[in-house]
């Protein structure tokens, strides 16, 4: 199996600084607000390992810095200390010492991002069609004709009918609008996936409909994923691994199915005690 | 067929540390066994001594409070599954050791057929060639047809047993750990698993399996362990920290 990406000491710090920072907060203080110099830790720490086809979940509770983790990985926010380095068609990208442009390059061309707020993820001014087509020319695929056909055939493939290509995704529900997203995600075959809490707040009959859709995504195009949640059962249906955040940090880590039945960490044992 | 030995279980405990409880909670207590090649080991004793505990410690659904589990790759080499590398783990469950559990775990909304066929498919052999296997190792678990291609989430314990044996057995691993693989079973069916247990043996399967009947245990374990219930019960968390 070949790494895809390899993550060492990721943190995310908001606000000024102080040297206490790091040692004042976590999950033993209970807080990821610095009590000296009032900075967020949002993230601290965080390590792993992503292989190809792999899909990793990252499960914790709102504030606990999973999706900071994801938001820095995809260059939406720059990290405050640690490195990433993506693997890919031979060559080793060390994400953070990249250029601007190189960064845009990757995230439009070789990574696929799906927000929990279609808004984040969709240009609400175009339609679903357009938004693919997009993300198309910012990889240089410039023939009208193939960009056309390119968004019909993910959209079907995520079940959106291409007649409703050209229209406004304000007019979507709110699961189509995540299959829109996942269909530009898609766009351009990027070899990995981020999805942060793609199914929160759908109605669980369009959320097992999202959740088959990404598994049968994972199996026919081997695409590695990291999978934020804070729902035990996306993590049970989608993870072969699980990290488990809590304040900031990574707490416990493991195969899913050990973090699901025999979690070590007292926050984890809650958590799955406390499952439905 | 030359045993070799596939799994050395050398001084393996489990014990439960509940936080919110307080406690500990000992399962398997220094168990030591072996797996050979070709043959059946078989776990035995009361509820609570720990057999599923050492199943799930192999599979690393637990992990170990302490001892080794070394185990023969198929490439000859040693390792050790408490400690070895999660990714490891994934690539010899995908290959090398297969689980039955008592309770089948399936994706939602799969027919029984594909749910069967999944560990094939995920070894890269083509779909139909996968359902043609998965379909034929139904037929031998007496599974009725017409449940076939609907999903198991709706069937009985006994349906659900013979899904979750066939989907074991199809997969063809070295090394099969089996939890009470027979236990809500009909006679005739039980008769046709243990024809496929002999089938798996001649090929050369290394088996570690729970069994509660003696006289199946007697009929197809090549040797049998016998754990005790550990002695002292639960602790206090603080005592022992």
């Amino acid at each position: 199996m070949d790494e895809v990406l390899s993550v060492r000491g990721l943190s995310k710090r908001y606000g000024q600084g102080c040297p206490a920072c790091y040692e004042l907060t976590g999950p033993r203080f209970e807080t990821n607000l610095c009590p000296r110099c009032g900075s967020v830790v949002a993230a601290h720490d965080v390590s792993f390992s992503l292989y190809q086809g792999e899909i990793l979940g990252i499960m914790g509770e709102s504030g606990s810095g999973k999706s900071t983790a994801v938001k820095c990985l995809y260059f939406d926010e720059p990290p405050s200390a640690g490195s990433a380095e993506f693997f890919d068609q031979g060559e080793a990208y060390q994400l953070f010492d990249l250029n601007k442009a190189q960064q845009r390059r990757l995230a439009n061309q070789r990574f696929g991002m799906v927000y929990q707020n279609p808004h984040l993820g969709l240009n609400f001014d175009i339609s679903a069609g357009g938004n693919i087509a997009e993300r198309l020319l910012m990889s240089n695929v410039d023939n009208y004709a193939k960009i056309r056909q390119r968004a019909i055939s993910l959209l079907s493939r995520t079940e959106v009918l291409a007649e409703r290509m050209d229209e406004m995704p304000r007019n979507f529900s709110g699961g189509m609008q995540q299959r829109v997203q996942i269909a530009k995600a898609l766009a351009t075959n990027p070899p990995l996936l981020f999805l942060d809490e793609v199914t929160t707040g759908l109605d669980l009959s369009v959320q097992a409909a999202i959740l088959d859709l990404i598994l049968e995504i994972q199996q026919q195009s081997r695409t590695s994923m990291i999978v934020v949640t804070h729902d035990l059962g996306v993590i049970r249906l989608l993870a072969d691994r699980t990290l488990v955040m809590k304040y900031g940090r990574v707490i416990e880590s493991g195969l899913t199915d050990q973090i699901l039945e025999d979690p070590q960490h007292a926050y984890t044992q809650r958590l799955v005690a406390s499952a439905l | 067929m030359k045993q070799q030995l596939v799994l050395s279980v050398e001084g393996y405990s489990k014990a439960f540390s509940l936080h919110e409880q307080g406690t500990v909670i000992p399962s398997a207590k220094d168990v030591s066994l072996q797996v050979y090649s070709a043959s059946l080991t078989a776990l035995v004793g009361p509820t609570g001594a720990g057999k599923s505990s050492i199943l799930k410690g192999i599979y690393r659904t637990y992990l170990a409070t302490s001892g080794q589990l070394f185990y023969t790759m198929q490439s000859g080499e040693q390792v050790d599954l408490v400690q070895a590398d999660e990714h490891l783990i994934l690539t010899l469950r995908r290959n090398e050791i297969g689980f039955v559990t008592q309770f089948l775990h399936f994706l939602p909304r799969q027919p029984t057929e594909l749910v069967v066929a999944q560990p094939l498919i995920q070894r890269g052999r083509p779909v139909e060639e996968a359902l043609a296997v998965a379909r034929d190792m139904l037929a031998a678990m007496n599974l009725p047809r017409r449940l076939w291609s609907i999903s198991p989430a709706t069937f009985s314990g006994g349906e659900k047993q013979r899904v979750n044996l066939a989907r074991g057995l199809v997969a063809r691993p070295r090394l099969l750990l089996l939890d009470e693989p027979t236990a809500s079973l009909d006679p005739i069916t039980c008769e046709r698993v243990i024809r496929q247990i002999e089938e798996l043996k001649k090929e050369g399967v290394a088996m570690l399996a729970i069994f509660h009947q003696p006289e199946l245990v007697k009929r197809i374990a090549d040797r049998v362990v016998e754990l005790e219930p550990p002695l002292n019960g639960q602790t206090q968390l603080e005592d022992i920290a």
